[in-house]
């Protein structure tokens, strides 16, 4: 057994090494906000506390899984599995290393955007089936704001795609092989990706859909047990994906001196993740028609003009 | 490959009856998004992986939002279903069926003249796009003058 492209080694390393991070992010969010925030944070279960996670597991699995009587049964319980697979799936064409991934695809960007855009019906659906007004509420703004977001979040890495000249993301970091990171020409870019992602994950400070003080817990009020684990660390990994497509769309992925590819990439990958967290430390949530004005008035145009102007510099110097 | 498209294609066929005979317009918006999903799967083995992305994403994924979004506004309960189910009756299927199987009967009586051991070439992005703006630049450029006037009526009509 071997690490190639689609061997079940690779798959199952990668299906493995994805969920377990995602859910040791949890404990990793906690510590570094507390880091941040002169506190201690959960440090009592093993060392450093990294037993944590384990002890929330238990709990989450071993709490009573509650639909309420009032909820519609089938879209209720199909809600949280769809952020689930989604996000998965969109793993799968993420390329980690040289001969790690599951599939080369040609349409590899394309179909993270369809994945992305499929992952709105996890919210909609477990706010719509709770038949709770919080959670309708929390619903209704996460489609509009993921909804939005998707189009500048599409446009935004249109520049990418243009620049390497292919959709697959194999390629597109192999066209960043000589050192030049696209992060250089295409800065604005990844700029509005990067917000865009914050918004296409609902993590603070774009969790507008799940605003505590506002609205409870949005559209995951009624939602208990491992329904709602799956909610919560579907959002960790969807936090993971954000991060692993921008090392690999600006970053270069797994390029790097010395070092193992892989190594290259779990570190930029970490990167992100913590500079995710840092904005939750560091932001406060904008309101929620500020979120859109600023969407539709200032990145939509700035990712269209960008994309325009990247076109032109493509055509001028060929 | 032939496997899974008479898997993807009796998806489709069973959500899309499920579509028509749900009364709850939540399960059956679910199950019309499973039947575009299949038929992007069966775009995809065809050989068609881009119209099979564009169907998973403006489809199912923008205009399918959309009619979730407007059911969430509406407040539909159990009233709607009980609505639903007294317009839905045995009388009302008489007639659609009628058609259903008429056009069922010229489609078999094409498809019958066409021999299958055709073999699908993938058709990639590349050329799909190059066709669109070579050759079909016109109907790109239409379609986009349309688009651009349905949006500017809109933004019109909701401004009123």
């Amino acid at each position: 057994m071997q690490f190639e492209v689609g061997s079940a080694l690779s798959i199952g390393s990668i299906l493995l090494t994805v969920i377990v991070v995602a859910a040791m992010l949890i404990w990793v969010e906690r510590r570094l906000l507390s880091l941040w925030q002169e506190r201690l944070g959960p440090n009592r279960v093993g060392p450093f506390g990294l037993l944590q996670v384990v002890a929330d597991m238990i709990k989450i699995f071993t709490k009573e899984d509650w639909v309420p009587p009032f909820a519609d049964k089938l879209s209720f319980v199909l809600a949280p599995t769809v952020i689930m697979i989604v996000i998965l799936l969109s793993f799968s064409v993420v390329p980690f290393a040289p001969g790690v991934g599951v599939i080369d695809s040609n349409i590899g960007v394309l179909f993270v955007l369809a994945m992305a855009s499929l992952g709105a019906y996890s919210v909609m659906l477990g706010g719509l089936s709770s038949d709770n007004k919080y959670a309708l509420l929390g619903s209704l703004r996460a489609a509009a704001q993921m909804v939005s977001y998707e189009v500048f979040m599409g446009i935004s890495i249109l520049g990418v795609v243009a620049l390497a000249g292919s959709f697959n993301l194999r390629e597109i970091v192999l066209a960043q092989a000589d050192g030049s990171w696209f992060v250089i020409p295409q800065f604005i870019g990844f700029v509005i990706f990067l917000i865009a992602g914050v918004a296409e994950s609902h993590r603070l400070p774009f969790d507008i859909p799940e605003a505590e003080q506002e609205i409870v817990a949005g559209y995951h009020t009624e939602y208990s047990g491992m329904k709602f684990g799956m909610f919560f660390v579907g959002e960790y990994l969807g936090l993971v994906l954000i991060s692993s497509l921008i090392t690999v769309l600006f970053f270069g992925g797994w390029m790097g001196p010395f070092l193992p590819p892989i190594v290259w990439f779990a570190i930029k990958a970490s990167m992100f993740i913590a500079f995710f967290i840092l904005l939750r430390a560091a932001i406060p949530r904008p309101r929620y028609d500020q979120l859109m004005t600023y969407g539709w008035l200032v990145l939509l145009p700035l990712s269209l003009v960008n994309l325009m102007v990247t076109g032109a510099i493509i055509l001028s110097t060929q | 490959m032939i496997v899974l498209f008479y898997l993807a294609a009796g998806i489709a066929l069973i959500s899309t009856i499920c579509v028509i005979l749900q009364s709850n317009i939540v399960h059956a918006l679910i199950y019309l998004i499973l039947s575009l999903l299949a038929v992007a799967i069966i775009f995809f083995l065809l050989g068609a992986p881009f119209a099979a992305v564009l169907e998973a994403i403006v489809y199912a994924g923008a205009i399918m939002v959309l009619f979730l979004f407007v059911i969430m506004m509406l407040n539909m309960g159990q009233h709607s279903v009980d609505q639903e189910k007294s317009w839905a009756g045995p009388r009302v299927f008489i007639v659609p069926a009628l058609m259903a199987t008429i056009l069922l009967a010229q489609f078999l009586n094409v498809l019958s003249d066409y021999s299958f051991d055709l073999v699908p070439t993938e058709i990639g992005v590349m050329q799909v796009s190059s066709l669109l703006f070579g050759p079909y630049v016109l109907a790109v450029e239409l379609a986009s003058i349309l688009l651009l006037a349905g949006l500017v009526s809109a933004y019109h009509l909701a401004k009123k």
